[in-house]
């Protein structure tokens, strides 16, 4: 069932595509035989139970973890077209820098090493702040912001990154309802402008009521469909019953590679 | 009361008296420029005992150096350099190839150089000249030893002058540089090696051991009094050259010995301004002033 589906999912518009993508830590499969593709311009939520493999899909889409065997293929984009919010980013809060700072990093791809920043681009960040409900913040401290307001910074320099593919992992995770709904726009703005977006959230309702496409992975894609086709109580049930812990006296995997 | 006259005396006529202090003066002025902002880099990218470890690392080399051709500056403070560059890189190889994060490889790579390097200067050298390489001279400094030293601080200087953007990012928030292919890797190691260089520019007029003292301390205590990177690298600049001249200052009035004389004026000042400066202090936690309106 889950072969049909992919075939039917292989087409010319797609942006990113997965050939039988094997990925994990110490041999042990995270992610296990996946196929598949994003189309371009889709908006996919990545659904699954904790240990199902949604951040390393993730990591290895960015790039940032190379795969245990199988392939990511990105037919219409390059990694340069890939923005990535990681889940736990590495970023000292505590970091002397301001916001404004912050969301310029988003032009690093046109501004590189050593080029000055344009006063356009200046203000492309102070738009991105607005547009995230933190106009005037451009001053602040990062360290003086809540989480609420660090993840609305992140969301304004991934805006100025104006990446054709935005990968999020868990962007709603310890936010308020509120800062959820603005980011969420956010999000649907650009899923109007064509952008790629794949997202790995938790909350059920949340997914159905955003997101048109949805990978339910539960270390292999249990469905790969609409969001109504993928949801199924069947589906999220064969989901759950995924073992989490691995098992150390698992032998090599010997399932043949097409 | 102090007259002027007296002040004058005690705190400009050692230097305007003796050439050998205007040449330890301009000394710490050329460390102090070229450690201030490394020491702050270090302490920002949470490495402060990484620069211990290196300064531990620099021993063998420069007992090494001292075998091969006495106290010359030249084949010491080379064979620091390149021993210190040696556990530099080895560190980071093996962090990065490994499981094993830094600091744990730093501080194997520093423990077997360090080892070595004590039974280097055991074997073959008196106890007297193993008190020269961990305590240095500042006093003894010669021509060759201020060229080097400015040598050093001019090119730290524009090193990080240059590569200040991606070494920022690489602190704040490597992940994001990384996956936007900035060049993190190279930055870090182009980073070690100023470090490196700056702990051999230190070694002599200050020691291996104490080296490092001139590099964190300023840095530290720089987070007391300022919030801004270019902020902090100044006021550390000039705490350090402030710990330099007060120091030396000790030294010559009291007949003590230079390195650890200015490494305690450097670390009174630390511990001044844990409790005293503006900035997150003892001070400012318990006596934060009424709190704003919004």
């Amino acid at each position: 069932m889950i072969a049909h589906a992919m075939a039917a999912r292989t087409a010319p518009d797609d942006l990113v595509r997965l050939h039988d993508l094997t990925l994990g830590y110490r041999r042990h499969p995270a992610v296990h035989h996946l196929s598949g593709a994003f189309r371009a311009g889709s908006l996919t939520a990545v659904v699954g139970p904790n240990g199902a493999g949604k951040s390393t899909l993730l990591k290895a889409i960015a790039g940032t973890l190379r795969p245990l065997s199988g392939r990511v293929v990105l037919t219409g984009a390059q990694r340069r077209d890939i923005a990535f919010l990681p889940q736990q980013a590495e970023i000292d809060r505590s970091f002397p820098i301001d916001v404004l700072d912050t969301v310029l990093l988003g032009h690093w791809r046109r501004v590189g090493l050593f080029g000055a920043v344009t006063r356009r681009q200046i203000e492309q960040a102070g738009e991105a702040l607005a547009a995230v409900g933190l106009p005037g913040f451009e001053r602040r401290p990062i360290g003086a912001l809540s989480a609420g307001q660090f993840q609305r910074v992140l969301f304004a320099r991934l805006l100025v990154q104006d990446a054709r593919l935005i990968l999020l992992d868990e962007p709603f995770t310890a936010i308020d309802a509120r800062t959820t709904a603005d980011l969420l726009d956010v999000v649907r703005r650009w899923h109007g402008e064509e952008r790629t977006v794949v997202a790995v959230l938790h909350d059920i309702e949340q997914v159905r009521a955003h997101f048109p496409d949805t990978l339910l992975l539960a270390r292999e894609a249990i469905a790969w469909d609409r969001t109504d086709d993928s949801l199924t109580a069947a589906n999220l049930k064969r989901a759950r019953a995924m073992a989490e812990a691995w098992d150390e006296s698992a032998t090599p995997c010997r399932r043949s590679t097409p | 009361m102090i007259a002027p006259d007296a002040l004058f005396d005690a705190v400009v006529g050692p230097f305007l008296e003796f050439a050998f202090m205007r040449r330890a003066l301009a000394a710490c002025l050329a460390l102090a420029l070229g450690c201030g902002p490394v020491g702050v880099l270090l302490v920002l990218r949470r490495m402060s005992l990484m620069g211990d470890a290196m300064s531990h690392a620099v021993l063998p080399g420069a007992a090494i150096g001292f075998l091969a051709a006495g106290l010359s500056l030249w084949a010491m403070s080379l064979g620091g350099f390149l021993a210190g560059l040696a556990v530099a890189l080895l560190a980071g190889l093996v962090s990065r190839a490994t499981d094993l994060r830094e600091d744990a490889s730093f501080a194997a790579f520093y423990l077997i150089s360090l080892a070595g390097g004590v039974l280097i200067v055991s074997l073959r050298g008196s106890n007297i000249d193993l008190m020269h390489v961990l305590f240095g001279t500042i006093l003894a400094v010669d021509d060759a030893g201020l060229l080097m030293v400015a040598g050093i601080s001019t090119v730290t200087l524009l090193t990080l002058a240059l590569l200040y953007r991606p070494l920022l990012v690489e602190c704040f928030d490597p992940g994001y540089l990384r996956a936007v292919g900035g060049p993190g890797a190279a930055c870090h190691l182009v980073f070690l090696v100023l470090v490196v260089l700056n702990l051999v520019g230190g070694f002599q007029a200050l020691g291996t051991l104490m080296a490092v003292g001139l590099m964190m301390l300023p840095a530290a205590t720089a987070r007391f009094w300022a919030e801004r990177i270019w902020s902090l690298a100044l006021v550390a600049m000039a705490i350090a050259f402030a710990s330099g001249v007060g120091g030396l200052l000790l030294s010559f009035h009291l007949n003590l010995p230079s390195g650890p004389s200015i490494i305690l004026v450097a670390g009174t000042a630390y511990l001044l301004s844990v409790g005293l400066g503006p900035v997150g202090s003892l001070r400012a936690r318990w006596f934060p002033g009424r709190h704003l309106e919004a």
